[in-house]
């Protein structure tokens, strides 16, 4: 489904991305994981267009999209939640899942002032959707609280919410389980599944919670400074020496 | 009675100059209460606004470029467009700086604006200004002429206070305080966040327009003072967050208030002493600063804060 082609980012002398080629193949959950620095945040935020890679290419379904902006990612089917939850704080938390739909007649100021019939009838179905959304992040009670008054995990909940409005593809997860309790954290990871299952979501998720991604991920990805160092199974991959070494940060290539 | 009569015109003349600020601050919230654009060149549209129709309304001067005789109407539509043209192209360079850069470049635009106005002394009359400025309704007798120019202002106000209301319900302001709130996320919702910010940019902008324009043919006369940024932007500013950054109603309010404080002071002042009175001057822009520094530390919401739409209320 998406395909990174020897994507490099450099940020001054330090290559944050270093030529790294990978696929995330459809209908999967697949986990990208890897010490800190290792570029999985720089990758996403590639792949999501809120970043211009230095060199390579970013393939989706087969076309060339590296260097588009977000909103057109957004519009192919790439959607992605951030690593520190963004709400939109000042606007309730049923508006923040009805902002996030596209083609909102509404949204055309002209349209939006003299088409009151076409604007309402999109109105009633995005409310609809959003509703459900609700339902199923089992945040209904909430929906006329301002999302900054949220708790962190009710914020994690609704960033997750935010990727249902769509017609999302790809999904993109930063840290979904980070600040996260356990029990919501299972939650959490039960709607995952269930999304992948019910609409056919593919999903990506950085994640620094082993057993999170143990249970859910299926391949695992892991990167180091900026490069793939191997692909499995979790099971495998926990053994794979040059994992280990990556992360307890022994071996020659840390040197 | 002679002494009520004349409380009652100061209390039109209150009306008027609040209403027309209150276009301002009406413009400003869709700016700034909207969409979280730091507009510190009101200044600089609001004198567009307020040349562009005097000058294309006023009979043949040899001092100043006219001659047009357009009706004040049409005249007050074009400082609407022109504004508007010149929002677009300010909004194209600078709308993506974050927000205290957007406002350093717009204070500067402004400032270009209005040195532009002085300097083109064939066009404008330079700092002599444009005089003779038709008034609407400046035939009738009094008090009828400063009544109905209250009542046009204030209809004005009206009609822009429901347009911007259904504005603010509708998903088009939902879209805007998503990207006032959290742009990056805006984006990630596949909002067109910088075209969306240089549209909001370009309303406001016309409505500046018109504010400078109404201003223009009240008072019959602008030159380039008008620009200045202590009475066409910070007071503009004050108006909008002592009424409450993103409510219409508050917006408003705020115009209002705000001017019959400003103006009001000016009574008292020019009771003092004669070199007092001049020195006092000084003082009413303090105090306007210490009360936006009360109004921001004790409630920076307003006095009519911005309130969400519930999942009860229709839509």
């Amino acid at each position: 489904m998406l395909e990174l082609d020897n994507l490099t980012k450099s940020f001054g002398g330090l290559q944050a991305v270093d030529n790294c080629s990978l696929k995330i193949a459809s209908g999967r959950i697949t986990g990208l994981i890897g010490p800190n620095g290792a570029g999985k945040t720089t990758i996403f935020n590639m792949i999501a267009g809120a970043m211009m890679p230095t060199s390579g290419r970013i393939l989706f379904q087969g076309e060339d999209i590296t260097g588009l902006p977000t909103h057109q990612m957004f519009h192919r089917g790439i959607v992605r939640t951030f690593q520190i939850p963004h709400e939109f704080g000042k606007l309730t938390v049923l508006e923040n899942l009805m902002v996030v739909p596209a083609d909102q007649t509404g949204e055309k100021l002209f349209l939006g002032l003299f088409s009151p019939g076409a604007v309402k009838r999109r109105e009633a179905e995005v409310r609809k959707l959003a509703e459900e959304t609700l339902e199923f992040l089992t945040l209904n009670h909430l929906r006329d609280e301002l999302a900054e008054n949220l708790s962190g995990g009710q914020k994690k909940l609704l960033e997750l919410g935010r990727t249902m409005m769509t017609d999302a593809k790809l999904v993109l997860l930063d840290e979904p389980g980070a600040g996260v309790n356990p029990t919501l954290l299972k939650q959490l990871g039960n709607m995952i599944r269930r999304l992948k299952d019910e609409r056919g979501y593919t999903f990506c998720i950085v994640e620094h919670d082993m057993d999170m991604i143990a249970s859910l991920c299926d391949p695992v990805i892991v990167l180091n400074e900026g490069k793939v160092l191997t692909e499995g199974k979790m099971e495998d991959v926990r053994r794979n020496e040059r994992v280990l070494d990556a992360y307890l940060g022994g071996g020659e290539e840390a040197a | 009675m002679d002494q009520l009569y004349g409380y009652f015109l100061y209390g039109l003349s209150l009306l008027t100059f609040g209403g027309i600020y209150a276009m301002l601050t009406l413009g400003l919230n869709i700016q700034l209460g909207f969409t979280g654009l730091f507009n510190a060149g009101i200044a600089g549209f609001f004198v567009v606004g307020a040349y562009v129709s005097a000058i294309l309304s006023t009979a043949e001067s040899e001092r100043h470029l006219g001659g047009f005789d357009w009706p004040i109407p049409a005249s007050l539509v074009a400082a609407m467009l022109v504004s508007a043209v010149i929002g677009w192209a300010v909004a194209r360079i600078s709308i993506r700086l974050r927000a205290d850069y957007l406002a350093i470049a717009t204070l500067g635009i402004a400032e270009i604006l209005r040195l532009t106005f002085k300097n083109e002394t064939d066009l404008t009359n330079g700092a002599r200004g444009v005089s003779y400025i038709p008034k609407p309704y400046e035939n009738m007798p009094e008090p009828w002429n400063q009544i109905l120019m209250a009542a046009v202002v204030l209809a004005i106000v009206a009609v822009l206070y429901f347009l911007l209301e259904r504005a603010r319900k509708s998903p088009w302001g939902r879209v805007m305080s998503a990207i006032r709130e959290n742009e990056g996320s805006a984006r990630a919702a596949g909002k067109d966040v910088d075209r969306l910010r240089v549209q909001a940019f370009v309303v406001g902008a016309a409505m500046m327009g018109l504010g400078g324009g109404m201003m223009a043919h009240y008072l019959k006369f602008i030159d380039p003072n008008a620009a200045d940024p202590t009475t066409a932007t910070f007071l503009v500013f004050v108006m909008l967050i002592v009424g409450g950054s993103g409510n219409n109603k508050g917006a408003i309010l705020g115009a209002i208030l705000m001017w019959t404080i400003w103006s009001a002071t000016e009574i008292f002042t020019s009771m003092l002493p004669g070199d007092l009175a001049i020195r006092s001057a000084y003082v009413r822009v303090f105090l306007i600063g210490l009360m936006l520094q009360i109004m921001l530390q004790k409630f920076p919401d307003g006095l009519l804060p911005e309130k969400r739409l519930q999942s009860s209320d229709s839509r």
